[in-house]
């Protein structure tokens, strides 16, 4: 039974189909990264299965373990163990990063989250998770927090983005946390080199997976530009 | 026990570290009701306070050059359930000297009580002063507490201050506070208030920056809930070349709970600048969700929030 089973899920904003009949499963442990460009529903995929507000799908069921989690409320969703780290994370007054990272973990091992994602704990653990840090590192503490769940599914929305190129591998190694941690990952990400790490790869166009299995082909499959549903009016642009 | 000890216990549970009252090398001046309790200086510092018919009146000097170690203690209360406290004081830092006074006001039982404070402060050229002030107020709401003060911050001069009512019933709370900063002076106000039931906040804070690269910073941060009302006026004018204010407010609103914000900036000088920022609303939705895919309960995320905004 694959940890998460989504089946033809359809969601729509206004009359435009942004999720559409897409089915997806990932298995326990396993990580897989989603490509597609801008606009293909990869981020909506994300709210829908964290079950954000306004992202309620007008069909289909997602299954987590086997049970629907349709009308659990996002902390229901996280209780079981799904979580996310949104692509641009919002900061919080007031809170600083040691408190960030302990707020619902069970253990209180900051500083080792803090190196994991590449930041050096007596510089960030008294910092605040507000304005007064740069996107990139927002981006790690974020991701740092994601670790120190422990979730059972963590949904990484371009995780990649907004941290610079020499920091990829900082992101593969967070990925490789996970895969220890024996967490699932739903990876979405626009760069196909990251995307390599992954078990499982597929690549999204106009709402559905048009590309799926290993992530070389899946790979070589995004960057040859020649998506058939859009046939190259989406995919050639990224 | 005497009243002294009575006002100390209760400093003591409001989270207060009562030991100040023992400790030589740390100035302090307990009042309650009318009745000074207990004074004591150090080297640099004049207190000269007395009773009066009308209340407590209070001057306080910081000598050129002097720079205080420790904090100045300054604790207000009632422990009664009615009462009125008036406060005058006159606060004045001369030269360099700097100087930092923490504030504690503890009404935990107040029914029906009133506390005026109502101070003239002035800094003197690079001097610096911080005063922060805190309440600690009973679950009954029987109170108004009406803070007025006037401070003039002379040139290099700094001035901070930090209202925090987060612990109990505000009551009625009217704040009234204007600062006049001059040539390269710097001053930032701070507001943290927490406001249920029909508590009624009003904040009138007024910067005015007078001289050439003055700086001001108005930071108001109030949360509100059940039927409680809250009105923010920020003022800052920019009358010098040079001078650069902002205004920052940020209510959060639950329930039935009314909030305003009322920013007003003024620039009289073409080489002056003055923004404002003002955020009124329920607890912001990204934030939310975010704690929300952390594990923590709708409650418990914007309990999160709340106490981060006033912390």
């Amino acid at each position: 039974m694959p940890l998460l089973e989504i089946k033809n899920l359809t969601y729509t904003a206004g009359d435009k189909k942004i999720l559409d009949e897409f089915s997806l499963a990932i298995e326990s442990s396993e990580v897989h990264a989603l490509l597609g460009t801008n606009g293909t529903g990869k981020s909506t995929l994300a709210y829908v299965i964290m079950g954000c507000e306004g992202y309620k799908p007008a069909s289909g069921e997602i299954l987590f373990n086997g049970k629907t989690i349709d009308e659990l409320k996002i902390h229901e969703r996280a209780q079981l163990g799904i979580t996310m780290a949104w692509q641009e994370p919002v900061r919080f007054e007031g809170i600083n990063v040691r408190n960030y990272l302990t707020l619902k973990s069970k253990e209180n091992d900051s500083a080792r989250y803090l190196e994991m994602v590449g930041l050096h704990p007596e510089l960030y653990l008294h910092r605040m998770v507000d304005k007064s840090l740069s996107g990139g590192e927002r981006k790690r503490i974020e991701l740092a927090s994601i670790l120190a769940l422990h979730p059972k599914l963590a949904l990484l929305d371009e995780p990649d983005s907004g941290i610079d190129m020499l920091s990829t591998q900082d992101i593969i190694n967070v990925i490789n946390v996970f895969k220890k941690n024996g967490s699932s990952v739903l990876l979405i990400t626009h760069r196909e080199e990251i995307s390599l790490i992954a078990d499982k790869a597929s690549q999204m166009c106009r709402g559905k997976i048009v590309c799926s299995g290993n992530p070389e082909k899946v790979a070589e499959y995004y960057k040859s530009r020649k998506c058939l549903v859009c046939d190259g009016e989406v995919c050639a642009y990224v | 026990m005497s009243e002294l000890d009575a006002l100390m216990k209760a400093f003591g549970e409001s989270g207060g570290d009562s030991s100040i009252l023992t400790n030589k090398e740390v100035a302090h001046f307990v009042v309650s009701g009318h009745s000074i309790l207990s004074m004591q200086s150090v080297e640099g510092l004049e207190v000269n306070a007395k009773e009066t018919l009308s209340g407590i009146s209070a001057s306080i000097r910081v000598r050129e050059g002097i720079k205080l170690q420790n904090p100045v203690h300054l604790c207000f209360g009632i422990l009664h359930k009615k009462g009125n406290q008036k406060i005058k004081m006159d606060v004045k830092l001369e030269k360099n000297a700097s100087a930092h006074f923490v504030a504690h006001c503890i009404f935990p039982k107040a029914e029906k009580i009133r506390h005026i404070m109502d101070a003239v402060v002035d800094i003197g050229e690079d001097a610096e002063m911080r005063y922060s002030e805190t309440h600690y107020h009973g679950v009954y709401g029987g109170i108004e507490v009406i803070p007025k003060a006037v401070v003039k911050i002379a040139k290099n001069g700094r001035y901070f201050t930090d209202f925090t009512l987060i612990t109990g019933r505000v009551g009625k709370l009217s704040i009234d506070y204007s600062v006049e900063a001059g040539e390269n002076a710097v001053t930032e106000l701070t507001a943290k208030i927490f406001g249920h039931a029909d508590d009624d906040i009003k904040i009138k804070e007024e910067v005015l920056l007078q001289g050439d690269n003055a700086r001001g910073l108005i930071k108001t941060r109030v949360a509100i809930e059940d039927e409680a009302k809250a009105e923010i006026t920020g003022i800052t004018e920019g009358n010098a070349a040079g001078a650069r204010g902002h205004v920052d407010c940020m209510e959060i609103v639950k329930d039935k709970a009314v909030a305003t914000a009322i920013p007003i900036v003024k620039v009289r000088n073409s080489l002056a600048k003055v923004t404002h920022e003002a955020a009124i609303g329920s607890v912001d939705k990204k934030q939310l969700e975010t704690l929300m895919a952390h594990g923590l309960t709708p409650e418990e995320a914007v309990d999160v929030i709340v106490k981060g905004i006033l912390k």
